[in-house]
């Protein structure tokens, strides 16, 4: 039932990602409740998540990356021949 | 000597994605903010000669992105912005066949401060993402940003779940230090 920082935090991390379970969950809010450090993280974390939820960023995928990658060596190629 | 140097071999690492970022709030088209990226870094390439390194590499790249933006809403005749056009027949009334045309208002459309507030945001996290180093940064995008499955990162990246994680929290660590300093703060 009592975990430790570390635990906390990865704990935490996994939350931000709808990954970690309810009774994880629960053994983090008991945490939270008397240990500094694990509130000043999960408030961190929390803030962190809010700010990229409500920029609405998004990203090129590994292969449109790679893809892009590609055609840039190649016209790289060209201008130096 | 010029303050900021030009080294296309990193601009896909380093600017691709906030390049994408910036395009795809304005042209609501994947496929064409791709191209407009790709098309900004050929014509950065053409270009480089005349880089005088007074503003940043991404500076530099992104007013040419913008260049880009423009002439492609040049080219579709600039249908963004109007309002969708809805013709309805209007069955009620009495006369014969009134057709009605209806204003409806545009999902996508978002206030010029909106947008500012999101880019200045999207900015600061992509300005923070970037100094992370590579493969924290790789993470935390597939993870956070493209909100992959911890399973398929871990095939993709050839790590085992528990490095996942310990990289995710690193990555957590410095990504919300950054932003404390440039956001939030």
């Amino acid at each position: 039932m009592f975990i430790s920082c570390d635990e906390a935090q990865h704990i935490c991390d996994k939350a931000q990602y709808n990954e970690a379970s309810s009774w994880e969950k629960f053994k983090l809010r008991l945490r939270y409740f008397w240990c500094r450090i694990t509130k000043k993280y999960v408030n961190q974390n929390i803030k962190l998540t809010q700010a990229i939820d409500a920029s609405k960023v998004t990203c090129l995928n590994t292969e449109e990356k790679q893809f892009l990658e590609q055609n840039l060596q190649q016209e790289l190629k060209k201008q130096q021949e | 000597m010029p303050k900021h140097l030009i080294n296309p071999n990193t601009w896909i690492d380093k600017y691709s994605d906030y390049l994408f970022n910036f395009t795809i709030s304005r042209v609501n088209d994947r496929e064409k903010a791709k191209d407009l990226v790709q098309d900004t870094f050929f014509a950065g390439l053409k270009s480089m000669k005349n880089f005088k390194g007074e503003a940043s590499e991404r500076t530099w790249l992104i007013s040419i992105l913008k260049r880009k933006i423009i002439d492609h809403y040049r080219k579709i005749n600039s249908i963004k912005g109007q309002a969708e056009i809805r013709v309805e027949f209007n069955s009620d009334e009495d006369d014969d066949g009134s057709w009605l045309e209806k204003r409806v208002a545009d999902p996508d459309y978002k206030t010029a401060e909106d947008n500012l507030v999101n880019d200045e945001l999207g900015e600061a996290i992509y300005m923070c993402l970037s100094k992370l180093p590579k493969k924290q940064a790789t993470v935390f995008r597939m993870k956070t940003i493209e909100g992959l499955e911890t399973e398929t990162i871990c095939n993709d990246l050839n790590i085992t779940p528990s490095n996942l994680w310990v990289i995710v929290h690193r990555a957590r660590i410095a990504m919300a230090e950054c932003m404390e300093k440039n956001w939030f703060k």
